[in-house]
């Protein structure tokens, strides 16, 4: 198995090893990882021991082919139009070269997020508790989050664009409204479903309205809570790169929709490469953090 | 033995479920219920299924509140659930998010921060019911006897001068049942608690409690007290016993169904 991928890894470096190129970071980076994976696969073929490696292995050198494929496509043959699909030197070129800038904008953007996200978290919480729990307030709030839950909070740009001083303001607001409401819904079905069991349990304990629904409505809503916010972080995600294409003067939704209009196309690919590592990263740190919190679900499904 | 608890009277007891359709009866789950329990007794329910015996531990408890009627610990009326009498329920329901320690810490949490005090108590209820060694389980890892036994100690924990039970062996194998009988007998012994265990099995009823209420069908009423005259511990398979049960099964009716 270990030798088979070590083909494909051999094969492809030396595929564009031979191959003249203005940028030299993507050669880099197949060096690199070429050496890396030699010396993985020397340290596993002695200890057998490096479990992850053997696992990864198969894809990571079948990922390698494919960029190896699409590499002979465009710089090679040019099969393909490489305006629209530059090749894999010129995205990584510019992926480097633009670094700076490209991590400042991810700055913003995630900076952006957190804050929509705390603002909406929080407030989603509160909401869903509130009408989870206290029919009174059920009466009140329901209709309101039923009438505006269900608005794309996409639609709301313009308006908040121009109803806001600035549009760091504008956004963050409308990331908060995303997060808000699915946090909200599912907070609420969580609380709504708490097994009356576990509240008479209580009861029995002499526990207090406050501590039955912070000690037991809560962390019985958890699984339904994190489903909420991963609804949440999805529908910001979406929100972000639309205000950003739409309007806001910064972010990697700006950047990447700026390059398109000056035909930047490597730069493009090179914002979305950025754009795909850091929310599947996000999503992974969600999920680390749901892994940590819900141990006590049996077969709990891991990211 | 020393009571350290006061009387349980029940007067006049009614309770009906007011019914949700408008063509069915509303339900009257008891009925002129009158009994008197003494400081420290350990008395046992028993009656046909669906008759109210959990209805009565519940408005015991406090959790329902009676139509008509009310039940006094000492001169007190009960009016709603309070830390002083525990309900292991049916199922043990503990709190699946909390490990089995911190199911057992939960009704001294809520009270305030643990003392050094409460850690020792904690320890000692979970050598008490057998769990060393599954303090940090979460209650999916345990067995059913084992989430019986955590459910006993978190009700336990309060130091309750009552302790209600309510079937809460029923789903369990013999032998896990026979072995938490004795557990709580051992509890009873050492805590001076008074018990009332509601139960569908004869045989447990009478080797656990000291009096046996048999009850009527629905509406329940307290049919006959059966006094268990017998030394702990007792041999299930004594002359005596076996009349018990025999009497006990009269009552009940069991002999013409
Ligand atoms: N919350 C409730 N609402 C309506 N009816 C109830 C409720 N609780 C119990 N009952 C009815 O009261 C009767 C007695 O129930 P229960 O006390 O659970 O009986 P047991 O524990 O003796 O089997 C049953 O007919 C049951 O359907
Ligand atoms: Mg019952």
């Amino acid at each position: 198995m270990i030798g088979v991928v070590l083909l494909v890894h051999n094969l492809v470096p030396n595929s564009v090893t031979n191959f003249e190129k203005p940028q030299p970071y993507f050669n880099i980076l197949l060096i690199i990882v070429f050496i890396l994976s030699l010396l993985l696969a020397i340290a596993n073929t002695i200890t057998k021991k490096i479990k992850v490696f053997q696992y990864n292995s198969p894809r990571i050198g079948v990922a390698f082919a494919l960029i190896g494929i699409y590499d002979l496509a465009t710089a090679k043959f040019g099969w393909i139009n490489t305006l629209f699909f530059p090749n894999p030197d010129k995205i990584f070129g510019a992926l480097v070269n633009n670094s700076a800038l490209l991590v400042k904008c991810l700055g913003y953007s995630v900076w952006l997020l957190i804050i929509g996200w705390v603002i909406g978290g929080i407030l989603g919480v509160i909401t869903g508790v509130l009408i989870g729990w206290s029919t009174n307030w059920h009466y009140w709030l329901d209709p309101f989050v039923k009438f505006l839950g269900p608005i794309p909070p996409t639609v709301l740009i313009p308006i908040a664009l121009s109803a806001f001083p600035t549009s760091f303001a504008a956004s963050a607001f409308l990331l908060a409204l995303s997060m808000w409401f699915p946090v909200t819904i599912l907070t609420n079905s969580g609380v709504a479903s708490v097994r009356i069991d576990y509240l008479e349990v209580a009861d029995t304990m002499g526990a207090s309205t406050i501590q039955k629904i912070f000690k037991v409505a809560l962390p019985a809503s958890l699984p339904s809570i994190f489903v909420g916010l991963f609804n949440g972080i999805c529908a910001s995600f979406i929100t972000l790169m639309v205000a950003e294409m739409l309007g806001v003067k910064y972010g990697l939704g700006w950047y990447i929709n700026w390059q398109r209009e000056i035909m930047g196309y490597a730069n493009v690919y090179a914002g979305l490469i950025v754009l795909a590592i850091a929310f599947s990263l996000i999503i992974t740190i969600l999920f680390r953090i749901r892994d940590h919190f819900l141990k006590w679900q049996e077969g709990l499904i891991k990211w | 033995m020393v009571a350290r608890t006061e009387e349980i009277r029940v007067e006049n007891l009614r309770k009906v479920f007011p019914s949700r359709d408008l063509n069915k009866p509303d339900v009257v789950a008891l009925d002129h219920v009158d009994a008197k329990i003494m400081p420290g007794e350990f008395v046992s329910l028993i009656g046909p299924s669906g008759c109210g015996k959990t209805t009565w531990l519940r408005l015991i408890s406090g959790l329902e509140v009676p139509t008509d009627g009310a039940i006094y610990v000492g001169d007190k009326k009960i009016t709603a659930p309070g830390r002083e009498r525990g309900l292991v329920f049916q199922d043990p329901n503990l709190f699946p998010w909390l490990t089995v320690q911190e199911n057992i810490a939960f009704g001294l949490k809520i009270k305030g921060k643990l003392t050094q005090e409460d850690h020792e108590n904690i320890a000692e209820l979970i050598t008490l019911v057998g769990l060393t060694g599954f303090e940090k389980s979460y209650p999916y890892q345990l067995s059913g006897g084992m989430a019986h036994r955590a459910a006993i100690a978190r009700a336990l924990v309060n130091n309750p001068e009552v302790l209600l039970f309510d079937e809460p062996f029923g789903a369990l194998d013999a032998f896990t049942r026979m072995k938490l009988q004795n557990d709580v007998l051992r509890i009873w012994h050492e805590r001076k608690t008074t018990m009332i265990l509601v139960t569908h099995d004869v045989e447990e009823a009478i080797f656990l409690g000291q009096r046996v209420f048999a009850m009527t069908p629905r509406p329940a009423r307290v049919k006959k007290i059966i006094n268990i005259k017998l030394d702990y511990p007792r041999k299930r398979d004594d002359q005596t016993f076996i009349a018990l049960k025999e009497e006990v099964l009269s009552v009940l009716d069991f002999h013409n169904i």
